[in-house]
This record gives C-alpha cells, structure tokens and sequence, in this order.
C-alpha cells in the first residue's frame, strides 16, 4: 500500500488531505471508466470518422476516396438549396420548441399544485407514449390526419374550414402569407409542414414538460406568496419570480425539443410524406441515394456543432441559475 | 379608536380539520403582539388570513375598520416577514427590498432611494449588491425586514422569523425588532412557538390552542393569572397540584389536604393549584408553620449555578422547586424528608375552561 498507511501521513497534515483527495478522485475515474468507454467506442470514434469523412473526395462510383482531401463538401453549403433546408428545419424546429413550452408549461406548473399522488398520475400519463415504439405512434397519427380519418371529421363537423377559408380570404396585409399557408393546411393536413409540426410537438412534448416540472418543483412556493404580499399581481408574480427561477427548466426542454427536432428524419417522412425536405432526410439522401458520403458527413458536423452550441450555452447559463 | 386588526369570528377548516375555530380578536395600532401556542394550534393560519395569504372560511377581517376578508395579498396595507424569509434567489439584496415599491408603481429611482433607507435602517448599508446566498441567515432575516418595512405597511407580520437563528443571534434580533417596532410605532403581529421570547418582546399576547383562542393579555397577566390549565402549563414552568374547590379561598388537594386558595369557580369544581417553582421553597419536615404546605421526600437535585432545582416526590405526584442560590442557603439532599411551601397569595387556580 502507499503512504496512507504510515503513521505519521495519518494526520490531517495538507499534504495528507491533498493525497485523500488525489485517492477520492482516482476511485471516481475508475467507477466512471465504463461510461467513458461506452462513450469513446460509440460517440468519439464514429464522430471522428464522420468528421475525417467531410474532408475526403466522393469518387465517380459513389465511394469514398480518404486520400485527397479538401473543404468541397462544406463549400456545398453555401448553396441555395441546401441553405434552403437548413432555414426550413431551423424554423421548423423552432417552431416546434415554442408550441412545446407554451404547451407545457401550465402542464407543469398545474403538476407541481397537486398532491404527491395526482402528480405521479400525471408524470404516468406523460411516460406512457413511450412505451409504444416511436415509428407505429408516427403511423397512428398518419391515421388520425388521413382523409376521411378522426381529424378530417371533426374539422368537417365543427365547420373549422369555414373558419380557416374565411382566414384565407382576408387580404393579405391582415394575414400574412404565412399564416395563410399554414391555414391552408388545416383541412387536409396530412403531408402538410402542419402535420409535421404536429408530429414533432406530439413526439417531444414530454421532454420539455420533465425539466420544467423538475425545474418549478424546487421553487420554493412561500417565493410566490411573497411576492403577491409585496403587491404583485399574479401576472407580474409570474414574470419577475416563477418564469426566471423556472429558467434553467425552459432552457434544458428546449433545447432536448430543438435538437431532436432539428435533425427529426421519422416524422417529417411518415407525416410529412418527404414532400418537405428537412436536414435529417436530406442527410440520409446523401448517404443513401446520393451515395456522396462526405456531404453526408460536412452536414452532420454541421449539426453536430449546432446542437453543442446550443448544449454548451444551457450549461453556461444553467451554471448561472441553479 | 379603531383596531390596527379586527377578527369576528374568524374561522378556518381545511376539508374536516378545523384550523382556527370561531376566533375574536382586536389587535391594536402600534402595539407589539404576539400569537403564541404549540405547533399546528391555528397562529400562522390566523397570520397568514390577515395576510390574505389564506382565506378564512368564515367571519369577518377588518384592518383598520375596512373588510378585506377575500381581499388578495398585494390589496392589502400588510406586509411579511416569511419564516424561511423567502427571499428572491435571482436578486440582490436591493432588487429584493425594492420590489415592493416598484410593483406599487414607483419609478426606479425613487425605488431605489427608499430602498437604501431601509437597507439602512435594518443595518445592512453597503450590502445592496449581495446575493441574498451570499448572507449568513441573520442578514438574510434583515433583508426580510427592510423589504417588508420599505413599503411602509399598517401592519407587519411576522411568522416565526427568528426560528431559524441561533440563541446569540435570536437575542440580539429580539432587541433589533423592538428597536424597529418602537421607532416606527407600527404593529407587528408576531407568531411564536417560543413563550419565553413572546414574554420579553410583546406588548400583548394572544395564546392559542388547537384553533382556539385562550386568552389574551399583557405577558404580565398571562403569566400572574392564566385563564387555564393550558395556558399555565405553557407559558413558563409550573406544578399543577390537582383538586377540587371547597369554597372561594379554599381548594381541597387530592391528597385531601386543605390549602388556602382563592377563586371564582363553582364550589366542587376540578381544578389545578398553579404553583410556579420559584415561588415555592423547600424547608425540613415540621419546621413550617401557618403557611400551605404539603409534605413530601427530595427525589434529586440539579444545580444550575444560580439556583437549585429540587424535585420533590408527594405521596400522589412530583412538584419542582426552585431555589435561589444565595449565600447560606440550606441543602437537602436526596432521601431527605422535607416540606415545600409558599406564601398564600403565590398560587392561582386554574380549571380546564
């Protein structure tokens, strides 16, 4: 054995609380070790195959050339129609995050107001879409949407396309064309951007409502309450109290929202129909079809470095506020 | 003149449980008041409705003559000091005292003016950029004070705010929240568990029970002449010696021993003699005479320094005495047969009602 053992390194000498602390931290990295392997095999190296792939040459019969290297795959990205479907699914993602938080967020709160019981009831109901593999609940909702199918009949029933033609009628300095265009939808929204949004909402609603009730359940309550007792409105108790000390929360669901979203493949396919090509199939195009591996691979870096960024700042500003 | 707070017949039930029973209280302007009782006896739910924290199921809440019974929170002319603070986590120590005014509408620089007055006044100038994290718990508790004081309410509340001190640092609070309540001649309604420190600090004192209210008086009063067994027995250290009333200055012990005592209650009632410890003394069996005593064999004896405290057994219970430690005084010790007796105007009687 080392130096512990020896009587005089058994007082609370510094150099002894140094060496009890260098031990501690040893016996860490040894527990965390098989993590650290999981992620060296299965994150690393295929990241690093991927990034050193975006610098190598498509060859003419669609393979992979790992000698001349160069930056054509990321000047590609300049191109029209690729910086296309990086607006589209940036605004699809986004658009996604926002219906999410709104949605979720008095989910959430109402969750933290209820007794133990009703919560996990709650917190039940939420977990249960996951039971159910990811692609069959993208086909069930491909039911739902379909002509004729519960969505259509209801629309049909309530007269709602009356409401949305009536929207569309309207001249165009009061509903703006995007409004419009997703209006248009309503009717028939099946292979729509409306069904794909609703696709994405439905599939990544419970992870922004988790840390947000994580998040508002560590509130102390008695902070709202004194908040009220110095003249605050309910309203003005919500923007100055619950919404910034509910931060952290807001920003860790979006961002598990926006990522996923971002690089969805599943959905916009099965509810979208690929009529609108988002960055996930246009990546699985380049490796599938295209067989133009390094573009492939220059736009997963594309999205990997997104999506860090986008982790990075939730850590930096989490570090701030927990 | 009006009352700072009135209660008529405030009444609390959460479902079945019935957390403030029926109560009547006036509490007036200026005055230090404390609500005192157990835990769970109804004085923060009483506090907290007078907040307009909690809503009182029924009866009617006046704060200087006007109803605020459903009245929310930021529409009353009150103010709290919460137990655990609750100060705001994401501000600092002057945002957090600020508040207040600026949800009144204040601009910002007369917010800020005030509110460094106050940081003042709790004694805590220079400290405005803190975290409230960054504060030991008795600054944190001054934060609380001066966000509460800066909007200049009619009436403070305060719940339990010294709970979570230490002794030192409870007892230098205690003077500082005098200091305050007289300087500024407001009321504050203060909520303890702890008589000790309602006894030193409050001009009143309202003594609660299992929602209900037992009495209130001066600390004096509550002290000298207790409404009840209840009261008697929480409010300082006292031995219930049991018995019945034989006529208005007499009580029967249940030993069947006759002492002199004075009361009002019906002749055969049940009733407790109140005898406080340092009331009573301790002398060698038959060396008494003309004064109530009872007669009884010394169990131990602690030593505190300034004083002795004998517990001495009875033939039917255990009652404690207390000594003053002076110069010459006697020592008996365990196994000695002794009698313990006291003046005849140093007991009171108390029923259960």
């Amino acid at each position: 054995m080392t130096a512990i053992d020896a009587p005089e390194a058994r007082q609370a000498t510094p150099e002894f609380e140094a060496l009890a602390l260098r031990q501690e931290r040893r016996r860490g990295f040894l527990l965390a070790l098989p993590a650290w392997i999981y992620l060296f095999l299965f994150f690393a190296i295929p990241f690093g195959i991927v990034v050193v792939y975006s610098f190598a040459t498509r060859t003419s019969r669609g393979g992979v050339a790992l000698s001349a290297w160069n930056l054509a795959s990321y000047e590609r990205l300049g191109e029209d129609i690729v910086r296309n479907v990086l607006v589209r699914s940036l605004g699809l993602a986004l658009l996604t995050t926002v219906i999410c938080l709104v949605a979720a967020y008095p989910f959430a709160y109402y969750m933290t107001t209820r007794s133990t019981r009703v919560r996990n009831l709650m917190l039940v109901f939420v977990m249960i879409p996951f039971w159910t593999n990811f692609l069959v609940r993208n086909y069930a909702w491909r039911l739902i949407l379909a002509e004729d199918g519960p969505w259509n009949t209801t629309v049909d029933t309530l007269g709602i396309d009356s409401v949305t033609g009536w929207i569309l009628d309207l001249p165009s300095w009061i509903a703006p064309d995007v409004l419009v265009g997703w209006m248009a939808d309503v009717p028939e929204p099946l292979f729509t951007k409306l069904a794909v949004v609703l696709g994405l909402v439905y599939s990544f609603l419970p992870f922004m409502i988790l840390p947000l009730y994580a998040s508002i359940e560590r509130i102390d309550s008695s902070l709202f309450e004194a908040s009220r007792d110095l003249y605050a409105s309910a309203r003005q108790s919500f923007l100055r109290v619950l919404l910034p000390l509910s931060m952290p929360g807001v920003v860790a669901g979006s961002i598990l929202v926006f990522v996923p979203s971002l690089g969805a493949y599943v959905t916009p396919d099965i509810l979208g129909g690929g009529k609108e090509v988002l960055l996930g199939s246009y990546i699985v195009t380049q490796f599938g079809t295209a067989r133009n591996f390094p573009f492939g691979a220059s736009l997963s870096v594309v999205l990997m470095i997104v999506m860090l960024t986008a982790t990075i700042g939730y850590f930096r500003s989490g570090g701030r506020n927990l | 003149m009006t009352a700072a707070v009135e209660l008529m017949g405030i009444t609390k039930r959460f479902g079945d449980v019935v957390a403030v029973d029926a109560i009547d209280l006036a509490i007036e302007d200026g005055e230090f008041f404390a609500m005192l009782g157990p835990s769970g006896c109804g004085k923060t739910t009483t506090l907290r409705m007078i907040a307009g924290l909690d809503f009182p199921t029924e009866g009617s809440l006046k704060i200087f003559g006007d109803e605020v019974g459903t009245l929310p929170p930021n529409k009353r002319p009150v103010n709290t000091v919460f137990q655990s603070y609750a100060l705001f986590p994401h501000m600092n120590v002057l945002d957090n005292v600020a508040f207040g005014l600026r949800m009144q509408g204040l601009s910002k620089s007369a917010a800020r003016a005030s509110s460094v007055e106050a940081i003042e006044l709790v004694q805590l100038a220079g400290m405005e950029a803190r975290m409230p994290s960054q504060m030991s718990g008795g600054q944190q508790q001054r934060v609380a004070l001066a966000r509460a004081l800066v909007n200049k309410p009619k009436v403070l509340l305060l719940d339990e705010p010294l709970g979570a001190l230490d002794l030192k640092l409870r007892q230098e609070m205690q003077g500082e929240l005098k200091r305050l309540q007289q300087e500024l001649g407001v009321s504050f309604v203060f909520v303890t568990h702890d008589q000790e420190e309602a006894l030193t600090m409050s001009d009143r004192i309202a003594v609660m029970n299992q929602g209900e209210l037992l009495q209130v008086g001066t600390p004096e009063d509550i002290y000298e002449h207790p409404a009840n067994r209840f009261v008697a027995d929480f409010i300082g250290q006292t031995n219930l010696l049991e018995g019945t009333v034989e006529d208005s200055s007499t009580v029967c012990l249940a030993n069947g021993a006759r002492v002199q005592a004075r009361s009002d209650k019906a002749v055969g009632t049940s009733v407790a003699v109140s005898l406080r410890p340092e009331r009573a003394h301790i002398a060698a069996q038959g060396s008494v005479d003309e004064r109530p005593a009872v007669d009884g064999v010394v169990d131990h004896m602690t030593y505190l320094g300034n004083a002795r405290v004998y517990r001495v057994r009875l033939d039917w219970m255990e009652v404690e005495v207390r000594e003053e430690n002076r110069p010459g005084a006697e020592l008996h010790e365990p196994g000695t047969p002794v009698s313990v007796w006291w003046d005849p105007g140093a007991v009171w009687v108390v029923g259960d009602e």
